[in-house]
């Protein structure tokens, strides 16, 4: 019997095929035989792989959101230890068409070499009206509004989906480390997080008044560091901007070109960026200029329905 | 090296100095990110408040105007022995839910009181939430010292308060550490010279003095059936290991089915191979038998299986609105059961603020009440003690579209009337259509042919079928123009998921449906009680001349989602009929 989609399970990550590892050679990992000690993983991985089963099992008309970006390509490879291999959604991806070019060949080559189904939402309204930031008048919190927030609600409201998947973890920032695994929204997208479900014993909510849908955050317990620990544990192909380049720099967060700028870094593998991060005081998304903009801005962006 | 954090909940009555405990410790660790504590202190002069590390944790803007924690949020900290979440959890009475959502995720918990108000309404509360959760690594911290000058007389009356008040719910703190945390006393150094009569651990020792729990590997095994994939050939049982340990070779009896079979394989992705997994984890399993089995279903070695009953005796705690009372129904979340479940009786109302039993003829569990209730499910469920299996000892109650409760099950009861209620009250099951029918709903998606042609060896395909004795459909989509096809696809999508949930074969003639327009299609449609299935009825219509990668492009195309190819030489309906059938019917036989 043929398996009945073209993605073919595999059983090491080392067997990842030649173009998908090209994107991130073997020499940015730690060595095999010089792994460090992980099994602290272990546990962050198995509650992740629960939560997408049950996610998957409640919801038949669910999507991942995909950014590229480090998070959510570590939920891509959890997605898949989860089912075996096999990628049994469709991923979503907001391209507000001012993402870095490396971002874009990124996706789309590991999009062609593992067979998924991309589905991309970009606000060409805005675009085409010029009044995004920076050329517009937009603001950067209002720019993201339009092409990250309103895109994501088109493509949700495009295929009818009922849940996302989105890979926010809860040391980001302070709304987000309020969030619950299983996060309703209402069928505006607003996001009630005055009035939000208890979630207990990994019991979360599945039952809803119809017309709500659902933001499903599997990374939720995860640190930063987690997250490097295990794409060098995995060997997980990210986007090549995270490594420090020959004039040392390097993208701790990815964003879009205008408003993500690149820190001093000579970080150029996976083990240097986690001895980066713990010597670190400086925030994740202090790189993300939207959220600098004023006290409560993302805040603001958030419980109207931005991931 | 690396190591995960314990988690600490910090709870107690509103205004005590949670948030501001948390601050603090976060400075006095070195734990907060470059500019935070300046960022604070702008906020606060913007605000023309004095200094207020609350606003640390209270990273709402409706928090920071009223002052309050509305909901419980998580951050990240240091000590020189290891890493810490604290969980901050609200005091106000109105977010409880909040409070327990913070501390269900709890390993310890801190209970905090403050000196110059004594122990309150909440104080009482939260410790004994504390106690339904399971949460047995308890420190008191007496707060606000400053307020009371560093008296003594005052912290030992709050002690012995508040020990013999944990010791009613079987909580024995571990320690009582009088604090100051605006001023910054036994926080993380030892107290000044405040107070030289205090000579225990600072909050910091305490917390390094904590436990990490560990999983709960020696027990008897525990592994929920979370759901059942078939995404190729195998039928992987999919779970996360609750409790024990599970080789490859062990014979897994499932509750409360009683059925069994021997462990076939354990299934991973990208992970090295091993013959044995063990609590924690979230695996695949492999049975030599296909057996009944679904999710909820719990699989334990057939010496220490899980008990099957409806009817359980349990404490548990109330979120709702909606008071509860005998004669209620809700729906139990066990693990990964679900099912109606009726307030048999109430046996007892507990005030979890004082613990005083509430007027016999209440008998109503009121929100942010405590009870002893007994349950009735109408099915069996697969049930644990809680004391003998925290994991699967313990349920959530949902009242309508709402987790409203949480309890866990002190004792087990003898099952009443279970096959006339289960017969009555439970929905139709997809096993229940299968033994009927003999097949299980499958959906069947013909390529290779143009619609037109295609058409005629459908109606035979079904007649065959129809003829065996099936329940069969099919279903002949409206021609699509190319604007719609989007919609027809969702349409045809839709009506064939309800023909096959209904038990159906279902036959789809959709050619057209071939690539992405077919995953999408199978991704709206297949379901995991139902079968699907693309059969390919012969590469002859096609042009067969291209060689090499081109044909095998176009194979990838036309096949790559095929499970059954039915290649022949002959353009003989009947014949391709009877070929198809052949194949096809072990394959719809098979649950």
């Amino acid at each position: 019997m043929i398996p009945k989609t073209n993605q073919t399970p595999l059983q090491h990550t080392d067997e990842l095929t030649d173009a998908v590892r090209a994107l991130t050679p073997l020499s940015r990992y730690s060595p095999r035989d010089q792994m460090p000690d992980y099994s602290h993983l272990d546990a962050l991985e198995a509650q992740s792989i629960f939560i997408l089963r049950e996610a998957f099992h409640k919801f038949k008309n669910m999507a991942m959101l995909w950014s590229i970006g480090k998070d959510s390509s570590v939920m891509l490879w959890l997605v898949r230890k989860a089912f075996f291999g096999h990628v049994p959604f469709p991923l979503v991806h907001v391209d507000t068409k001012y993402k870095i070019d490396q971002m874009i060949q990124f996706r789309d080559e590991i999009v062609k070499q593992w067979g998924m189904d991309l589905r991309v939402g970009t606000n060409q309204a805005a675009l085409d009206a010029n009044t995004t930031f920076p050329q517009g008048t937009a603001t950067r919190v209002e720019c993201c509004s339009m092409l990250k927030k309103d895109a994501l609600q088109d493509v949700i409201s495009k295929y009818n989906f009922e849940a996302v998947l989105a890979g926010i973890r809860r040391d980001e920032e302070g709304t987000r480390a309020k969030e619950r695994y299983f996060s309703p929204r209402t069928k505006d997208f607003e996001w009630n997080f005055r009035d939000q479900p208890p979630e207990l014993w990994d019991q979360f909510k599945t039952d809803f008044e119809p017309g709500t849908h659902l933001r499903i955050h599997p990374l939720l317990h995860w640190t930063e560091a987690n997250i490097w620990e295990y794409i060098d544990r995995e060997r997980i192909p990210v986007v090549p901007l995270y490594f420090a380049d020959e004039k040392n720099r390097r993208y701790r967060s990815l964003g879009c070109a205008p408003c993500t700028v690149p820190m001093f870094s000579k970080a150029d593998t996976v083990p240097a960026i986690i001895e980066e991060l713990a010597a670190t005081k400086v925030a994740e998304r202090s790189s993300r200029a939207q959220d600098q903009e004023s006290e409560d801005a993302f805040e603001k962006l958030r419980a109207s329905g931005y991931m | 090296m690396s190591q995960n954090p314990l988690n600490i909940v910090i709870v107690g009555h509103v205004d005590h100095g949670k948030s501001t405990l948390v601050g603090r410790l976060f400075y006095e660790t070195g734990s907060l990110p470059e500019g935070k504590y300046e960022a604070i202190q702008a906020t606060c002069q913007r605000r023309g408040v004095p200094f207020e590390w609350a606003f640390l944790m209270d990273a709402f803007q409706a928090e920071r105007d009223q002052n309050i924690t509305i909901d419980t949020a998580q951050i990240w900290f240091n000590t020189a022995k290891r890493p810490y979440v604290i969980i901050d959890a609200p005091g106000h009475k109105e977010f409880i839910k909040n409070m327990v959502t913070g501390a269900a995720n709890a390993n310890a918990a801190l209970l905090l009181i403050a000196a110059n108000e004594g122990v309150q309404e909440q104080s009482r509360r939260h410790g004994y939430l504390l106690s339904l959760l399971g949460i047995r690594q308890v420190a008191v911290v007496v707060n606000k010292m400053d307020m009371v000058d560093y008296d003594q007389a005052t912290f030992e009356a709050i002690e012995a308060e508040y020990r013999q008040f944990l010791k009613n719910i079987n909580i024995e703190p571990q320690v009582f550490i009088p604090i100051s945390a605006r001023e910054g006393d036994a926080i993380a150094s030892k107290p000044t010279e405040n107070m030289p009569w205090y000579q225990g651990p600072t909050i910091v020792e305490a917390l390094d003095e904590f436990n990490q729990p560990s999983q709960p590997i020696d027990q008897p095994l525990r592994f929920p059936i979370q759901d059942i994939y078939r995404f190729d050939d195998r039928r992987i049982l999919a779970g996360r290991i609750e409790s024990g340990t599970l080789n490859v070779g062990d014979v897994l009896h499932f509750t409360p089915v009683n059925k069994s079979s021997v462990v076939k394989s354990i299934e991973r992705w990208s992970a090295p191979n091993q013959d044995s997994a063990v609590a924690g984890e979230s695996i695949g399993v492999t049975l030599e038998d296909q057996i009944f089995v679904e999710r909820g279903h719990v699989g334990a070695h057939a010496s220490t299986p899980s008990t099957p009953s409806n009817r359980l005796r349990a404490n548990l705690f109330w979120l709702g609105n909606e008071p509860i009372k005998a004669g209620n129904n809700y729906k139990i979340k066990l693990g990964a059961q679900e099912m109606p479940v009726t307030i048999e009786e109430v046996v007892r109302v507990i005030d979890a603020s004082t613990l005083d039993n509430h007027e016999e003829s209440q008998k109503l569990v009121q929100k942010n009440d405590a009870a002893e209730l007994v349950l009735r499910t109408p099915k069996p469920l697969a049930l644990d003690l809680h004391q003998d299996f925290p994991i699967t000892g313990r349920f959530v109650l949902v009242d309508g579209y709402d987790v409203a409760g949480g309890g866990i099950i002190t004792e087990i009861l003898d099952g009443t009337n279970i096959k006339e209620e289960a017969e009555s009250q439970q929905p139709v099951s997809p096993i229940e259509r299968y033994k009927r029918n003999r097949h299980r709903g499958v959906i069947l998606v013909s390529q290779g042919l143009l619609p037109e042609r295609s058409h005629p060896l459908m109606v035979q395909l079904e007649r065959a079928l129809f003829n065996r004795g099936m329940q069969t459909y099919l279903l002949q989509p409206a021609h699509s123009d190319l604007q719609d096809a989007e919609q027809d696809m969702r349409a045809l999508a839709l009506s064939a998921r309800s023909l096959a949930a209904a038990g159906v074969v279902c036959l789809v003639n959709a050619p057209w449906l071939i690539g992405p327009k077919l995953r999408q299609f199978r991704q709206i449609a297949d379901d995991a009680h139902t079968g699907f299935v693309v059969v390919h009825t012969g590469r002859f219509d096609f042009a067969l001349a291209e060689e090499g990668e081109r044909a095998e492009q176009r194979d990838d195309f036309y096949f790559g989602d095929a499970d059954l190819i039915v290649l022949q030489q002959t353009t003989d309906i009947h014949e391709r009929v009877t070929a198809i059938v052949e194949q096809l019917v072990p394959h719809l036989q098979r649950y």
